[in-house]
């Protein structure tokens, strides 16, 4: 990996979305964006916040893709 | 709702034999899901550990569940909603369960040598090393609170997962996010303004 890009890299862990939700009203509202993103319902630009906090927040990320794992499953 | 949602929430709500079945099917549900999502996450529980993990994750789940049974208003199916509480569980018990492997003495430690790495720097640049950690230091001393800090050195430095951190310090994840959300965000500005970074990117 380039110098560049481990500055580009800790850049995009640096900058922070506005939109983002936070951690406890994205899993609020999980089942309800889960079972959207699971019938190709675009759910992102539905929950631009919860889609902006899951692509930033490591363990709301895994548990998203674990609920839909679950959901595909059933 | 639909219909097979208002089953579940009958057939819980009701008494009994029905309601003792009910239990019983979403509590198989429950620990199969979770059994499912220790696999996915690659977590190393195998065997009885790994079903006594998801037994408890199940167990608590329930719990939660019946707790708030009423709060349920058929935005999803009952299922999806009530899998959500035992993946949560399964995070929780995982994060838990980093520290019976790490010593927690990690949170004390600030071993600024490990961040090239997290940020792919290569080995063998060592000027440009230094100049990354010299200036995220410097962002860190003059611009973080000493809580943002302590979050901040445990998750980016020191690697421990962030539901780990909210085990041992007895807080909930939306809190630690929030701190280093706002950590991030101010050391962003710092860097930007000392002409480490661009605003709209490097």
């Amino acid at each position: 990996m380039t110098v560049m890009n481990s500055w580009a890299a800790l850049d995009r862990f640096l900058r922070t979305d506005p939109a983002d939700v936070g951690c406890e009203q994205a899993m609020e509202i999980l089942h309800v964006y889960v079972e959207l993103v699971a019938a190709d319902q675009d759910a992102a630009r539905r929950y631009l916040g919860v889609a902006a906090h899951l692509a930033a927040c490591g363990p709301c990320g895994e548990d998203f893709r674990g609920l839909l794992a679950a959901v595909i499953e059933d | 709702m639909d219909d097979a949602s208002a089953e579940w929430v009958y057939a819980l709500s009701g008494a009994d034999a029905a309601r003792e079945a009910g239990l019983a099917r979403l509590h198989d549900l429950l620990v199969r899901v979770a059994v499912r999502e220790v696999h996915r996450r690659f977590s190393g529980f195998s065997g009885q550990e790994l079903e006594d993990l998801a037994h408890q994750a199940a167990d608590d789940a329930m719990v939660a569940i019946l707790g708030k049974l009423d709060t349920f208003r058929g935005e999803s199916r009952f299922t999806t909603w009530a899998y959500r509480f035992v993946v949560l569980e399964v995070s929780s018990k995982l994060g838990r369960h980093y520290w019976r492997q790490h010593p927690v003495e990690i949170l004390e430690t600030e071993n600024w040598d490990r961040l090239p790495d997290r940020f792919g720097t290569d080995p063998g640049e060592h000027a440009e090393q230094a100049e990354l950690v010299k200036a995220v230091r410097q962002a860190v001393d003059e611009t973080l609170s000493e809580h943002q800090r302590r979050l901040f050195v445990a998750v980016v430095l020191n690697g421990v997962p962030l539901d780990a951190l909210v085990t041992c310090l007895g807080t909930n994840r939306n809190a630690i996010y929030k701190a280093i959300f706002d950590a991030r965000r101010k050391i962003r500005v710092f860097l930007v303004a000392n002409g480490y970074l661009e605003e709209k990117g490097r």
